[in-house]
């Protein structure tokens, strides 16, 4: 008899069908997915969980058969005698509940991890076209190991496989070992004079032979090999600018820290490593912490353009352009002073724009307001004649929870080449 | 190994070491005791993911990959999450090594259990049972997965998943239909044939009479009606084997799916047997391991303390709720299977007057294990049922046969119970449910129109009214229609031949011929 212990195989072994079935699926479990996320916050909704689809299409058809006269034997009997008769009314008599069968039967509910629950969520969005500007190709190098080579520099050498190689070297070569000479030197301290003669001249040739052949030779030495190879640049940071003027109520910074939420998580997916800087501004801007930024009462004028110009500073110490994908979104009701429009579009144009892979602009309105009722601010025409002369900008009004998923979903929608990101 | 008397298990931990003791003492017993004859035995210890892993793949420790084998996962994964499922002990499979799977949180007792209920109550019956010895080749079916696996892969590369995707799922919808229920038919080869036709020929021209010309013969049978005759013989018409017939015969398939077909029909077939004995296995196994479990304790290798944690997972093994009970879904496997081998080893050991009347063959005859053996090597459920089941049982259990024809407004029949005039039709009826020749829908293709459309046609026997669900039965079809890859038309006939209903389904564009 064998034992085996399975325990330590890898595990997940039907992970691959899984993968197929929810590929299988896809259509149907995205749907449920964003049904899902619709009432959920977007924390929540990130986390993965439970999902039911539909099982039409999923299923697997046989032949089976249905009415007709059935008999039955059933165990239990309690009172009845042959030629009883029961009434039909309850379904219960002689009909087997079956559990566990027959829940999989209309819905088939299953639980997805947070990865494939974020992929789904997120499946049909793509970083919009302008990311690839110029930016994009400008790939840093890298450096990956590749092997062994038999020169390079001295940091470089591999000690472990230079002297597995010199070890080889001397077995093959029989280059004798210091302790079969050591052996032999202390035979001779206590034998007679022949044998003495006799021992000196082998440990004489040992160690000939000893000297003739290295302990480590210049080939046996094997360096650390390396390549550079481009390195996609797999950072990103994202700028959260708003305005907390007092003019801005709860409700839009809600929206706003709504869209910043996803706009954080798209983008984790596309980088292994993403900042946010947090900058809020009233007549003047300054960095601060999250909780600060949504939280922190402020009051004053609003000057979008010391945002900017916050930013840019932030950019030029912290962020160099070639090194990191900068994305900014900015928030606000749309209310700037008038004086300050030409030192935004100066800004905009010739110090942000030109390094940011993406810049969104979000104007969020009042509850209960509709988007379209919203008459075009002084921010939103200034964006919007920019946008005009070409500037790369998105911009979008907001004025209820429920719109953000579609306008984020909207702002990043995958689209053909062709097309212009511009919305 | 231990000696009689030290005990094998203490508390509930276990090692490999105490596994290898477990086991050789089982042995001993089944061996000496017992007269069990089994397969070499492979243990293999798993977590509880694993044990999800073989559920979705029938349990079998390989498979080929499809997505209805995640569809699965996903859901007794849900379930089990959610506490709403427990997972079997155990899994056995029937391959020679014998393997069976233990859950590594099984207690000690647990194990032993495990170990006298798989490794040699199944293992017993998968070895000797006539059905698993015509039907399954243990030694080979490892490799034959092995190969299904990779051949499937490297469908999938050289023809893309999509369209592998597709001759499976067609080919798992026909599944329950893609079995051979009798043995040794044989397709007539055309070499043969041929000399047989040439033989009668020459056996005709040499016994020549002309006055045979002359005596009055039926009415001639139409050229037509020869012509459909031969045809339907050619092909080997009515094939209630659906995938066989279509791996056989499809003009359009490609070899390699083909070659699919024929591996879900193989594994179908392996399956068979195991869908017919579901009462007499676990009946076996769960006799075997009550007998082993009982051994030790008595021979003091199993404390007081774990045989009581035995019996308690015996008895909820083998509950038996009644009919109105929440909990009832129909009769449990285990607990019928046992009742009835303990109630044969009580008419062969120790029968009454009723037992020596119905039971002439083994009542009394004093050998349990000899009978019990030989009764595992030649029934199935249907034939194990309508024999061996006693009037003491069925009073038992309390049985009863309700007859519902849904025609009937009085309402539903109470046609017999456990009584004299009732023991012998409960006991039909019984039977009856294991039948697999009344579970199956009886479905056969009866020809091909070869000349025209080369449309396929196939009729459902009905039987006590029961027909198709028509939903699945035009899934099912729209399956069979693209392997086809023309017409497919089912007709469905109750048993005086009238037609109930006709279904016509056509294939999708070139899916299954691409």
């Amino acid at each position: 008899m064998h034992i085996v212990d399975r325990r330590l195989n890898p595990g997940s072994k039907s992970l691959e069908n899984r993968q197929r079935f929810l590929r299988r699926a896809k259509a149907l479990v995205q749907g449920a997915v964003k049904k899902s996320s619709q009432d959920r916050d977007i924390k929540d909704v990130l986390e993965g969980g439970e999902v039911s689809i539909p099982l039409d299409g999923m299923n697997e058809p046989r032949f089976r058969r249905e009415g007709g006269t059935r008999d039955m034997v059933l165990p239990g009997n309690k009172k009845f005698i042959e030629g009883d008769w029961l009434p039909r009314s309850g379904e219960g008599r002689g009909r087997a509940s079956e559990p566990g069968e027959g829940d999989g039967e209309d819905a088939f509910r299953f639980v997805l991890t947070r990865d494939e629950f974020v992929d789904l969520f997120l499946d049909d969005l793509e970083l919009p076209d302008l990311a690839k500007r110029k930016l994009a190709e400008t790939d840093s190098e890298g450096m990956r190991r590749a092997g062994y080579t038999n020169s390079g520099s001295p940091a470089n050498i591999s000690v472990s496989r230079t002297a597995r190689l010199a070890l080889a070297r001397r077995v093959a070569l029989r280059r004798p070992r210091p302790e079969t000479i050591a052996e032999l030197e202390a035979e001779i301290a206590d034998c007679d004079e022949a044998r003495r003669i006799e021992l000196q001249a082998q440990i004489e040739s040992l160690k000939s032979k000893a000297r003739r052949i290295p302990y480590i030779d210049p080939i046996d030495i094997r360096y650390r090999r390396f390549e550079t190879m481009p390195k996609p640049v797999a950072q990103a940071v994202m700028f959260c600018l708003m305005d907390v003027s007092g003019s801005m109520s709860e409700h839009m910074k809600d929206l706003a820290k709504r869209f910043y939420m996803l706009l954080y998580v798209f983008l984790m997916r596309r980088y292994r490593h993403v900042e946010i800087v947090f900058i809020r501004h009233t007549d003047r801007a300054e960095e601060v912490d999250e909780d600060t930024f949504f939280h922190g009462p402020a009051s004053g004028g609003t000057m979008v353009s010391s945002a900017l110009q916050a930013m840019h500073e932030i950019v030029r110490s912290r962020f160099r352009p070639a090194d990191w994908n900068i994305y900014a979104a900015q928030a606000s009701d749309g209310d700037n002073s008038g004086s300050d429009g030409p030192a935004v579009s100066r800004l905009l144009t010739e110090m942000i724009l030109p390094v940011s892979q993406f810049f969104a602009y979000l104007e969020v309105g009042e509850a209960g307001g509709s988007t379209f009722d919203m008459p075009d601010s002084s921010l939103w025409s200034l964006y919007q004649r920019l946008r005009a002369e070409g500037a790369p900008l998105s911009m979008r009004k907001v004025s209820d929870r429920s719109e953000i998923f579609p306008v984020f979903h909207d702002l990043f929608q995958r689209r053909r080449k062709q097309e212009k990101v511009a919305p | 190994m231990t000696a009689i008397g030290e005990r094998l298990i203490d508390g509930a931990d276990w090692d490999f070491q105490k596994l290898q003791h477990i086991h050789d003492a089982c042995e001993e017993i089944a061996r000496t005791e017992l007269g069990l004859d089994t397969y070499p035995n492979q243990i293999e210890v798993i977590t509880a993911e694993q044990m999800l892993d073989a559920y979705s793949s029938a349990g079998m420790p390989l498979f080929y990959k499809h997505w209805s084998f995640g569809k699965h996962f996903a859901h007794h994964e849900a379930f089990y999450r959610k506490g709403l499922m427990g997972l079997a002990y155990e899994i056995v499979i029937n391959s020679s090594p014998c393997i069976s799977y233990l859950m590594e949180e099984n207690t000690a007792t647990m194990q032993t259990l495990v170990i006298a209920h798989a490794a040699f109550g199944h293992n017993h019956f998968f070895k000797n049972n006539y059905l698993f010895k015509q039907w399954t080749d243990a030694e080979g079916i490892l490799d034959y997965l092995d190969f299904a696996k990779s051949y499937a892969a490297q469908c999938e590369e050289r023809h893309g998943r999509l369209a592998v995707e597709q001759t499976l799922d067609a080919a798992h919808a026909l599944m329950s239909h893609g079995i051979d229920r009798y043995p040794g038919k044989k397709k007539l080869d055309l070499r043969t044939e041929e000399k047989r036709a040439g033989e009668r020929r020459q056996h005709e021209e040499s016994a020549f009479n002309d006055l045979w010309r002359t005596v009055p013969t039926g009415p001639a049978k139409s050229a037509e009606l020869l012509s459909s005759e031969r045809r339907r013989s050619l092909l080997g018409l009515p094939q209630e084997n659906l995938l066989y017939f279509l791996e056989k015969t499809a003009p359009r398939l490609q070899p390699w799916q083909r070659e699919l077909l024929r591996i879900v029909r193989h594994i179908a077939q392996y399956f068979y047997p195991q869908s017919q004995t579901k009462v007499m296995n676990e009946g076996t196994a769960t006799y075997v391991h009550y007998r082993i479990m009982n051994r030790l304790h008595e021979q003091g290798r199993i404390s007081d303390g774990n045989f009581l944690e035995f019996l308690q997972s015996h008895t909820n093994v083998v509950f038996q709720p009644d009919f109105d009970d929440q909990r009832f879904s129909g009769f449990n496997p285990y607990a019928l299977g046992f009742a009835m081998m303990q109630d044969i080893e009580r008419i062969v050991s120790d029968p009454d007057d009723e037992d020596r009347e119905w039971f002439p063959e083994i009542a009394g005859t004093g050998d349990v294990m000899a009978v019990l053996r030989d009764i595992w090597a030649n029934y199935r459920d249907e034939s194990f049922i309508s024999q061996f089941l006693s009037p003491r049982l069925m009073r038992h259990l309390r049985m009863f046969h309700l007859h519902d024809d849904p025609k009937e407004t009085a309402g539903i029949k109470v046609d017999a119970i456990h009584d004299q005039r009732g023991y012998r039709r409960v006991r039909r009826e019984l039977a009856r449910q294991y039948d697999v020749g009344f579970i199956d829908p009886n479905i056969e293709v009866v020809d091909v129109d070869l000349a025209g459309d080369r449309r396929l046609m196939l009729r459902h026997t009905v039987v006590k009214g029961a027909r198709l669900n028509e939903t699945d039965a035009r899934r099912v079809l729209q399956h069979l229609a693209d392997l086809w890859s023309y017409d497919v038309s089912l007709v469905e006939v109750d048993t005086g031949d009238t037609i109930l209903k006709e279904y016509v389904v056509s294939p999708r564009t070139l899916a299954a011929a691409a």
